[in-house]
């Protein structure tokens, strides 16, 4: 299988009209001639042997490690520690690389005479996961064989008796990780690294981390600095995580880290044409993707997203490395960028985008306006290396209905956040300096999120602090077929057509923009030059 | 002049505190200089007699330019010039100390306007105070042995339904009065009374009541329904002596029992007055101001203003009456005038009287009327709340009788639409009950006034004001000036527009201007209320106040959770076929009905509920919350309230929502051997069970209730509702809504989350093995 790389595309005349993602749908767009759109790099050719190269890579480690078999020995504590429902997106289809690589651990460590391991989602302060959930990524094996035990668990970022101080960085960072965590010989941390933020680091320090801990680079100040948090050199959240993590393995706490990456074979059948090119589409494709839009813009919202809720991606794995922290992402980095880097000559006036109906926090779950948000202006718009897609003070229009619909279970505090917060003010600095430590420490959030199936009362927070260098950067939001209310809440713009768009984005950018869109899913990185 | 024939008198004015009295009130202080009053004034429960005139009567704007002329001395020269004495026309002996009875009967002049005006007062309060008033000024004279000048205001409206000329005469002896003995009426309104009351209290009458209660109010509880109950016997006692007035009136020939009971007034006055001088003065309809105090000066909601209000908001487009029929209307400063006049006059050796109406000489036609208010309201539209103007549209005219009809027909079928709603379970402040009851209020009002205007609209009688013109002829320019009377001076075009509308709308407190209100709305004041810090706690109730859910699918749930698909649908489908039948036993008595239902919980292991408890509290609990409700008790507590739940959901249930709250109370069945028995621990928490344990907790806790808080949803918790100083309905049922509203309360519609997922029917997923994936790190 080849792959073609991804491309930038000048719209002419002849150009058909460019398929949007738009939350449970798609809108076909004409862009104005001249327009750019950029085309992700065809999935790169998976490695064939999956349960090989898993093995290869835990016997052969990168950097300062010793291969796994040698770092199991008899009696010893071991904690596997594993991304959660966030990762993938959308998820993968069975079995999940997550259990194909813990079964193969597992497999060792019983050989090796291991019998106190603990398996924990690697949750912070994300939801828990439900049971059908774990099984899905664990695997039912593994989920039968541990978690009557009480062996294989969500982490718990608010149990007083589960968290350990291990000291401060040089710059003052609280480094506080799971006590199981601390107290075991050996963490084995299983990542997906899907995009070119995920793991390194991150993976124990925040995954394995409280509120007290990531405060210090989940906050306005950081993102406001990582430009982009996407780009590893560039990004201050990045390098926070990484003084953590080094103050986590001079503190003695040792991982054996293993790490990921997969392909960009996103869709499955039927939507396997949301990944072809407009042009190269067969006749099938056209009304296949006809089709199904009549049919979700017939359909209710609720059948609509329980339809495009089940997907499971057929991923490849592209490369698998696993040993010493930093080595081992050093490696995963490239690979992810092998898949995603497109390049991209100079910026733009207006960035468009159409948002799929999924994000890394509304697996199974409702895409909340807050969440359209982060989505559209967190990862999307920070998907780039070197310069911004957009130029400073650029406009950026995105796709997406934006309901004012809200996941009781899941994201009580966004509700709060989104009724209370937002409606007073859209700056990040001043909600993070007013409402952020009461919604932190809300003894309800708290209880929701270690009880119930609630994302932590802060998590919300963290998510409008994803779009500070976004809302710091632009001029202007637009949000084609946003509920008008939800829209204006949060201080976009909502419009009917993307014509509509253009036409409020000239009073920014005058009235013969630039206009680049991003032909995302599947996942791009643009590298701007 | 009238100024001097009255100077140095002392007069006595009943009735101060009305339109027409207060008008005389300032009349005669400001243009009769030298004489003295002696006001007769009814305490309150609240307010003392000077209270009152102070309050009533010198606040009143009408005084304004009188404040004006004497400036700073203003108190000091009412206070000098004004005596008030307590009494009471309606009570034997005016109700008078023997001091007040001097002050009152030494008077020169008695001017009697004390009346209840109201067209739809039962029999006997008419009787006793318009038709026994009179006479018992005159008792008091007599027994007093003194003869003021007595000057008894009455209205033209005693000449009843005729047709043609009313002339000032006495009508006792007339073809135009039935011949009745007075004195038979006042026994028999008496003698209705009593026999109304006992027949009220028949059993089956009471027991209707009873189920009238319980209508209104579901399951109160006994306190409650009882003080519905009797509180429903009163006002039917008081409905049918309505009613006996109405037809009472109307089979003597009168319009209604107010003119009924003048009529009858005037006729014991004549037999009675012996040697006490009388001169009766009959105004037609009164209305605001012509010229005094000021243009447009009016007192209080008259007559044909709500019909306009109305049909200016929209609400009314027909009119009762007919284009070429005559409303006659008098301005109050006219009627003021002339019964000063009367009295300057002096007393005549014969009873006399005076008419004073505009009918026979400058007659005010309802097309006139309607065209010009159409015409103005065509300039001055009046706005709905959102700032767009209300469309009048053409005026209908129907004779009054067909309007009365239809509008009845109209009410009956809202009332009863109006009780299947109740029994539907449709709840929120905005939605359809509350907008229906709204509908229904109008309707109600305007209902009433076109039955009491019709029947002014079905007088076509012409009122001949001969002798008042007579008066106004003898006057000399200068009372003429000071003291205007002559109704042939009105300009009707005028009237309308620059004077009686412009007053009207400002009374009606009508939207007149397109912007919308500014500053926190009422219900921000009232949402700030209720959370202010010095609240002290906040109490919750559960289903429908905080989730969308109840006692019923929280069982199911529970219950189907160890069931297998089949067999959890089919337990599901039974339970939910049997809802009619709870709910029916629900309404009736809740605490029957939980004891009744949980039952079922018979045999149930306590550790398996427990467990389920905290699956549930994501599956069903948060999924059909109120996340408002949820914010808001946590809103309180960051206030520094404490919050308490008070439900009669099963505490096990409720359990995982304690974090919420200082203290829950919810229903509690006994355990034996680690399985619940079925039976219930304790009293069920419901209706006043309720608030007791609300307020035992609160003593408990050293919190007051006046600084208290609830929330509730149904007619039921009334007495937690009432039994603390910051009620708050929420997502109310139709009953609450128009307790809520009439009361003033807050009300709050929360809705579930728009995204939440729908389970439509209330099934528990089935149990996992392992209930609780979070071990132990």
């Amino acid at each position: 299988m080849t792959s073609r790389r991804g491309l930038v595309l000048e719209v002419d005349r002849t150009t058909p009209p460019i398929v949007f993602h738009h939350g449970e749908g798609f809108r076909f767009e004409k862009l104005p001639p001249g327009s750019r759109v950029i085309y992700p790099n065809e999935p790169i050719a998976p490695i064939s042997n999956v349960d090989e190269a898993i093995r290869e890579a835990l016997i052969n480690p990168l950097g300062d490690s010793e291969p796994l078999t040698a770092l199991l020995t008899p009696g010893m504590k071991l904690t596997i520690a594993f991304d959660d429902i966030s990762l993938p997106l959308p998820p993968m289809r069975s079995p999940d690389i997550r259990g194909r690589i813990i079964e193969q651990v597992l497999d060792l460590a019983a050989a090796a005479g291991v019998d106190d391991i603990h398996l924990i989602a690697a949750l912070a302060l994300h939801r828990r996961m439900t049971e059908s959930e774990l099984r899905h990524a664990v695997g039912d094996r593994v989920y039968d064989a541990f978690a009557p035990q009480g062996q294989l668990y969500n982490f718990d970022a608010e149990d007083p008796e589960g968290l350990t101080h291990l000291g401060e960085t040089e710059h003052g960072e609280e480094v506080v990780i799971s006590t199981r965590a601390v107290e075991s010989d050996l963490i084995i941390y299983v990542n997906i690294n899907l995009v070119s933020m995920d793991g390194g680091h991150k993976s124990v320090a925040t995954g394995l981390s409280g509120y007290a801990a990531l405060r210090h680079h989940h906050n306005v100040q950081t993102m406001r600095q990582s430009k982009s948090f996407m780009d590893p050199e560039k990004s201050e959240l990045h390098t926070k995580n990484w003084r953590q993590g080094r103050l986590i393995a001079a503190a003695g706490v040792k991982i054996f880290q293993i790490e990921t990456t997969l392909n960009n074979d996103t869709f499955p059948a039927p939507f396997e044409f949301l990944q072809k090119r407009e042009w190269e589409m067969t006749a099938r494709d056209r009304a296949m993707l006809l089709g199904s839009k009549k049919a979700l813009d017939r359909m209710p919202r609720k059948a609509a997203r329980s339809i495009f809720q089940s997907i499971r991606s057929p991923y490849g794995l592209t490369s698998i490395q696993a040993g010493e922290v930093e080595a081992v992402h050093e490696v995963t980095t490239r690979n992810v960028y092998k898949q995603h880097l497109v390049r991209v000559e100079g910026q733009t006036d207006i960035l468009s985008m159409g948002l799929p109906y999924i994000g890394p926090y509304n697996v199974n779950s409702v895409m909340n306006p807050v969440l359209v948000a982060c989505l559209g202006l967190g990862y999307f718009f920070n998907l780039y290396k070197g310069k911004p897609l957009v130029r400073e003070g650029g406009v950026v229009i995105m796709s997406h209905p934006t309901p004012w619909e809200f996941h009781p279970v899941h994201h009580p505090s966004y509700i709060d956040f989104f009724e209370e917060v937002l409606a007073d003010t859209t700056d990040p600095e001043e909600i993070e300096r007013k409402y952020e430590k009461r919604y932190a420490e809300d003894d309800w959030y708290r209880h929701l999120y270690r009880t119930s199936y609630a994302y932590h009362g802060v998590h919300p927070f963290y998510m409008w602090y994803w779009c500070a260098h976004a809302l710091d950067h632009l001029s202007q939001v637009i949000i084609i077929g946003g509920d008008l209310r939800a829209t204006k809440r949060m201080g976009f713009r909502s419009a009917t057509t993307m014509r509509d768009a253009l036409e409020m984005a000239s009073d920014v950018v005058g009235p013969s923009p630039t206009l680049t869109h991003i032909h995302n899913p599947p996942i791009l990185m643009a590298d701007v030059v | 002049m009238i100024a001097d024939s009255l100077a140095g008198k002392r007069i006595a004015v009943t009735g101060s505190t009305g339109f027409l009295g207060t008008a005389l009130v300032e009349k005669l202080l400001r243009s009769v200089p030298d004489c003295e009053l002696v006001l007769l004034v009814r305490p309150t429960r609240r307010y003392s007699v000077e209270r009152r005139v102070n309050r009533e009567i010198l606040k009143n704007d009408a005084f304004n330019l009188l404040r004006a002329q004497w400036g700073p001395d203003f108190e000091q020269r009412c206070e000098k010039r004004i005596q008030v004495v307590s009494g009471d026309v309606s009570q034997d002996g005016l109700g008078l100390s023997d001091a007040d009875n001097e002050t009152f009967t030494s008077c020169d002049v008695i001017i009697h306007s004390a009346a209840t005006v109201s067209f739809d007062n039962p029999l006997d309060t008419s009787i006793e105070i318009n038709l026994l008033g009179p006479n018992r000024i005159i008792e008091a004279l007599h027994a007093a042995n003194r003869t003021p000048h007595l000057v008894s205001v009455s209205t033209c409206y005693v000449a009843g339904n005729r047709r043609g000329d009313a002339r000032e005469e006495f009508l006792a002896g007339t073809p135009f009065q039935v011949d009745v003995s007075w004195r038979g009426e006042v026994e028999a309104a008496r003698r209705t009374r009593s026999d109304l009351d006992a027949r009220s209290r028949e059993p089956n009458r009471l027991s209707g009541f009873r189920k009238e209660a319980r209508e209104e109010l579901g399951a109160a509880g006994l306190p409650m329904l009882a003080a519905k109950t009797e509180q429903r016997r009163e006002i039917w006692v008081n409905d049918q002596m309505v009613e006996a007035g109405r037809s009472r009136a109307t089979s003597l020939g009168w319009p209604d029992v107010y003119t009924y009971s003048k009529a009858l007034g005037e006729t014991a006055l004549i037999e009675l007055h012996g040697n006490v001088p009388v001169t009766v003065v009959r105004p037609s309809i009164i209305e605001s101001a012509w010229s005094d105090p000021a243009p447009g000066w009016i007192r209080g909601f008259r007559m044909a203003e709500p019909l306009i209000v109305s049909f200016a908001k929209g609400e009314l487009d027909t009119f009762p009456g007919f284009p070429e029929g005559i409303l006659d209307v008098i301005p109050v400063d006219m009627v003021a005038s002339a019964i000063i006049a009367a009295a300057a006059n002096g007393p005549q050796p014969e009873p006399e009287v005076f008419q004073i109406a505009s009918g026979s000489t400058n007659p005010l036609l309802f097309k006139v009327l309607l065209d010009t208010a159409m015409e103005w309201f065509g300039e001055n539209p009046v706005y709905n709340a959102d700032g767009h103007p209300t469309a009048g549209t053409e005026w209908k005219y129907a004779g009054s009788q067909g309007l009365e009809e239809q509008l009845k027909r109209v009410v009956k079928a809202f009332d009863v639409a109006g009780k299947v709603i109740n029994r539907l379970p449709i709840r929120g402040e905005k939605s359809f009950t509350s907008k229906f009851a709204e509908r229904r209020r109008n309707l109600a009002q305007i209902q009433g006034y076109v039955e009491i205007y019709g029947a002014y609209g079905k007088c076509e009688a012409l009122y001949g004001i001969d002798k008042t013109l007579d008066l106004w002829n003898s006057l000399s320019d200068q009372d003429r000036a000071e003291f205007g009377f002559d109704p042939r001076v009105i300009d009707w075009h005028h009237y309308i527009t620059e004077v009686h509308l412009p007053t009207v709308m400002i009374q009606a407190r009508v939207k007149t201007t397109p912007e919308k209100k500014v500053g926190p709305s009422r219900k921000d004041r009232l949402t700030e209320a209720v959370l202010n810090e010095k609240r002290e706690f906040a109490a919750f109730d559960l289903e429908n106040t905080l989730i969308a859910s109840n006692v019923v699918a929280s069982y199911a749930w529970m219950a189907t959770r160890h069931l297998d698909r089949q067999q959890r649908l089919r337990f599901t489908l039974k339970t939910l076929a049997q809802s009619p039948g709870l709910w029916r036993r629900d309404k009736r008595d809740r605490t029957d009905f939980l004891r009744f239902f949980y039952q079922r919980y018979k045999g149930a292991p306590v550790a398996q509920l427990e467990d389920a408890a905290a699956e549930m509290l994501s599956n069903l609990i948060l999924t059909k919350s109120f996340p408002a409700g949820l914010r808001r008790v946590r809103a309180h507590r960051a206030a520094g309230h404490k919050t308490i739940l008070i439900t009669g959901a099963l505490d096990i249930a409720v359990e995982p929502l304690r974090p919420l709250f200082d203290h829950i109370v919810a229903a509690e069945i006994a355990q034996k051997d680690g399985l619940l028995t079925g039976e219930m621990a304790k009293v069920p928490p419901t209706g006043e069970v309720r608030a007791q344990l609300m307020l035992e907790w609160a003593a408990r806790e050293g919190l007051d209730p006046s600084q208290g808080v609830a929330y509730a949803d149904s007619a039921s918790d009334l007495p937690m509702l009432e039994a603390v100083g910051y009620p708050v309905a929420v997502n109310p049922e139709t009953r609450l809504v128009a307790i809520a509203e009439k009361r003033g309360w807050l009300t709050e519609n929360w809705p579930k989350t728009p995204g939440a997922p729908n389970s439509i029917l209330p099934m528990g997923p089935k149990a996992q093995r392992v209930t609780n994936q979070r071990g132990n790190n």
